[in-house]
């Protein structure tokens, strides 16, 4: 058996030409990070630029000779084999920087200085604004979804669906969440993002924010907004399309998990212990922000006479441990580790609200293909949720779950062509059950 | 009751669970294979680096304990009937009061010299990937014999060529045939196929024979490892591994001349019993006495294999007092009762696979076939054949053309499905109905282009008809159609 530990690169898999190119990036990155962290602030001069030309190219060196045939649909090719993408040298590395680089912006900011430096005069010109580490962050943020989502298309570009919802997401991300909130800021207008809701985007609904944004009338409109995406766009929006036209079309940190973490989507945990830990996390995530953005404002109506400052505290606890540290640090930082849907699957609030709609009220669902099944794991294995598709499929039942994000790359990768994501208003109280299976003998014996 | 399944693939698992969905027996699981049961035809992921070992195995460790199937692993080399027990090479005994033999299948050798070289493999079992990791270090294109050559052209040898292909191991591929798989495929889809091998540049030979395996010249006849392999066109292709993938037969070796009545596989009838009391046979090692009309009494692949256990399981505990047999309703560990179910279960269920279904991928093209497809359309049959410009697709409806009867579907590169299919051809649906209807059937992701209405314009311009396409795709239509 030891021969199947495939999780160990195989060097024949890496190209001299990658190994030159993770060498320029690691070599640029060390220095990157050298002198951020020695000088705290990086010199502006034409050897920092020449660092980060270095990082592309080495980034593009190593991408270009990916082990992946081009011509042909060899989806997921090898990624059990290397290093980056299976938990091995490579893969930590990154994971341990991503995690580094997640700690600096959030809590100490001041070891970017010499980034935000460097991105000054790209702020002054766009958004008429110094540069802070949150533009540095989303300028970063930005690019990696452009350049991975290219990345992305390329290689699942025999898929209609996965070019337009990437083309998509694209969209979103440099539209509603870098070009236009810069806009709005170089027209002296609050800095509005309009894809992210309450309550993923926890502070949106506070008294705090109602009490600036309403100045502005453009303010006011988004606060209101931000709740009747909530309350009404959501169950409307998921009933015809499932949750998938936000998660994996519309939220960023789906962008990001779709195009940047898409070579690390199989290291999501499957496991049933995985599913019941997932269920109580999401939904009690969801529970506390609703309590503490009740409280906020109950402390507010009550002339802050009933809490005094613990709702402010309960506010900290939430912005630190959720804000910060599980979408930040671990939900990009573990990417690597963990795969790309830590966040999403285990504390993202606005996924548990779309969840439960998905689950109890909606068209959507992934349709098994009768008997065609041969339980091969593809499906499962690539299911960045750690949703067991397999399980369903191999019973020719349903796949309804309230995590799923409807990436439909199971169906994608499905050698038998057994999974398709599909609606309809017909059946969907009954949407799980086995009815449509294919019968052994007509009578009475239903396949498994 | 002891019931013991001697294997652990789709069939003797399968087995497994449903006997427990159905009753309280005890149940052991026997294999020598491996401890767990995984997914054969998932190894070449494996090997491709899409999955691990552990991927490919659909239940996890806790299930096994969780639904009281207990598992053994020991190599089983003697049954005796008369005292109903299994005796392991290394001498322990199970005992049992019911048997399921599954021990699946071994690839075909067929006596040519060499063929028991080291580095000479087929493609079957846990042990031949184990191999086949094994030598693939010595394998690529810079060295000198550092090809694979496989011999024999089906399903697994195209596995293999895609597997070593995915390696960059340079691959010979000897075909007896004209074409790829055209024993089983229509002309179109078998030179399909062939023209896709060649464009990944696996040496395709055609019309060609193995003759015999050769090592090298120091080491004596039949010893050491696989140097070269020599066609029946004389032609010698050095290489440093040989898959021999000429089919596969029931793995039952140690059980002829028993009183178990065997053929090429363990004859069974159709309650998949065989002669003797007590003992049934499943899956690939199970010879059915008197097939369905139109069916191979030997079908080696992955649903009958699932079928079978089922059926197996239905019958084993057929014969026995109803209290014995748990209420259905009631079964605790299963998710959600199976809905209309008599709550015990009277009378044996007899093995009928239905309408035919199978599906494989050759390389990038995905195959799907439903009913009645022969390489030659019979006398009493027309067929319509579409295929895609790209020569990557493709869709075939065979129908009766007296009576307009649909009796298969083929495709590649395009996915159906498979309920409406099957409907279709059951009802005997005719043509016409079928046609303007087409779209229900379509299974393809959403926003891929549909293709019926260019099947609808074939048929059109045989017939001189003019029919339209009325329903394009839809889950919801389906649900109807199903359901009506």
């Amino acid at each position: 058996m030891k021969s199947l530990s495939l999780a160990t690169p195989n060097p024949m898999l890496t190209t001299p030409v990658q190994k030159l190119g993770l060498a320029l990036l690691a070599t640029s990155v060390f220095y990157i990070l050298y002198e951020g962290l020695r000088l705290k602030s990086l010199p502006a001069e034409p050897l920092t630029l020449l660092a980060f030309f270095v990082l592309i190219t080495g980034l593009w060196l190593f991408l270009r000779d990916e082990r992946i045939d081009f011509s042909k649909n060899t989806n997921s090719l090898a990624v059990w084999m290397r290093s980056l993408s299976a938990r091995g040298i490579w893969g930590w590395l990154v994971g341990i920087v991503l995690t580094e680089f997640y700690v600096c912006l959030y809590w100490v900011p001041q070891y970017m200085a010499g980034m935000i430096q460097l991105f000054d005069p790209f702020s002054q010109v766009f958004r008429h604004k110094p540069a802070d580490q949150w533009f540095v962050y989303g300028a970063f943020y930005t690019f990696f979804v452009l350049v991975m989502g290219v990345r992305f298309i390329f290689k699942y570009r025999h898929s209609r669906y996965h070019l337009v919802r990437t083309i998509s997401v694209m969209f979103f991300q440099l539209g509603f969440s870098f070009l236009i909130p810069g806009l709005l800021l170089r027209l002296q207008e609050p800095e509005l993002y309009f894809t992210y809701f309450w309550p993923l985007a926890y502070s949106n609904a506070t008294p705090d924010t109602w009490s600036w944004q309403s100045q502005t009338s453009i303010g006011a409109w988004f606060f209101f907004f931000g709740l009747a995406m909530f309350f009404v766009g959501t169950p409307i929006l998921t009933y015809f399309f499932g949750k998938r036209w936000y998660c994996s079309w519309v939220c960023g940190c789906g962008g990001l998990a779709e195009t940047a973490g898409d070579p690390f989507r199989h290291l999501s945990d499957k496991s049933l212990k995985a599913w019941k830990i997932e269920r109580w996390m999401i939904h009690s995530v969801l529970v506390f922000v609703v309590a503490m953005t009740a409280l906020l404002w109950i402390n507010v109506v009550t002339g802050r006479g009933l809490l005094g400052s613990a709702s402010e505290g309960f506010y900290k606890t939430y912005s630190f441990l959720i804000g910060a540290a599980f979408s930040g640090v671990v939900g990009v930082g573990f990417y690597p580790l963990m795969g790309s849907r830590v966040w999403c699957r285990f504390g993202c609030p606005m996924a548990a609200w779309l969840g439960l709609w998905q689950k109890k009220a909606s068209k959507f669902r992934i349709t098994s293909n009768g008997g065609q099944c041969i339980s091969c794991g593809n499906c499962s294995t690539h299911c960045e949720m750690g949703i067991d598709v397999r399980a369903y499929a191999q019973q020719g039942q349903d796949v309804v779950r309230s995590s799923c994000v409807g990436c439909g790359i199971c169906a994608t990768v499905c050698p038998r062509g057994v999974l398709r994501l599909e609606g309809s208003d017909k059946d969907i109280p009954e949407r799980t059950t086995q009815k449509r299976t294919v019968h052994i003998k007509l009578e009475d014996v239903k396949m498994l | 009751m002891h019931i013991v399944i001697l294997g652990n693939g789709i069939s003797g698992v399968t087995c497994a669970r449903f006997l427990r969905k159905l009753s309280d027996h005890d149940i052991t699981i026997v294999s020598d294979e491996s401890d767990e049961f995984f997914s054969r035809t998932a190894l070449m992921y494996v090997y491709m680096g899409h999955m691990r070992l552990r991927d490919t195995m659909p239940y996890e460790p806790w299930f096994w304990e969780k639904n009281r199937i207990q598992r053994v692993r020991a190599r089983v080399e003697r049954i005796d009937f008369q005292q109903k027990k299994l005796l392991s090479t290394e001498g322990n005994s199970i005992g049992y009061d019911k048997l399921v033999i599954a021990l699946g299948s071994q690839s075909n050798k067929f006596g040519w010299p060499g063929q028991d070289l080291d580095g000479v493999h087929g493609l079957y079992h846990l042990q031949d990937l184990e191999a086949m990791e094994r030598h693939s270090a010595g394998l690529s294109a810079d060295k000198a014999g550092g090809r694979a050559a496989i011999v024999g052209g089906g399903l697994i040898g195209i596995e293999m060529a895609e597997m070593f292909h995915s390696r960059k191991i340079p691959v010979t591929f000897l075909v007896r045939e004209k074409a790829f798989w055209n024993n089983i495929l229509p002309e179109e889809e078998a030179e399909m196929v062939t023209r896709h091998i060649k464009e990944h540049h696996i040496d395709l030979r055609l019309e060609t024979e193995l003759k015999e395996i050769l090592s090298y010249n120091a080491l004596p006849e039949g010893k050491g490892t696989c140097a070269a392999i020599v066609t029946n066109k004389g032609e010698t292709i050095p290489c440093g591994f040989v898959g021999l993938t000429v089919g596969v037969s029931p793995n039952i070796g140690f059980l002829k001349n028993t009183a178990l009545e065997t053929n090429k596989g363990v004859l069974v009838d159709e309650h998949l019993q065989t002669n003797l009391p007590d003992v049934f046979a499943i899956g690939d090692c199970a010879e059915l006495r008197e097939p369905q009309n139109g069916r191979r009494s030997i079908e080696a692949i992955w649903y009958t294999g699932r079928m079978m256990g089922e059926t197996a399981a239905y019958n084993l505990i057929a014969d026995l007092e109803p209290q014995a047999q748990r209420s259905i309703a009631n079964r605790p560990t299963f998710g959600k009762p199976m809905a209309g179910k008599k709550s015990k279960i009277e009378n044996r269920k007899s093995y009928r696979p239905g309408i035919w279904f199978n599906s494989a991928k050759f390389f990038d093209i995905e195959y799907q076939v439903y009913g009645d497809i022969r390489t030659q359309v019979p006398d009493i049959q027309s067929t319509l054949y579409w295929e895609h410009p790209n020569g990557k697709k493709s869709i075939r409806i065979n129908y009766e053309h007296e009576s307009g009867k649909v009796v298969g579907f083929n495709l590649m590169g395009v996915r159906y499905r498979h309920e409406v299919c099957t409907q279709w051809i059951q009802e005997g649906a005719p043509i016409e109905t079928v046609l303007q209807q087409l779209g229900l059937a379509n299974f393809d992701p959403e926003f891929s282009t549909q293709y019926e209405a260019e099947i609808v314009a074939i048929y059109n311009r045989q017939t001189g008809k003019n029919l339209i396409l009325k329903q394009r795709r839809g889950l919801s239509a389906v649900l109807e159609f199903l359901t009506h």
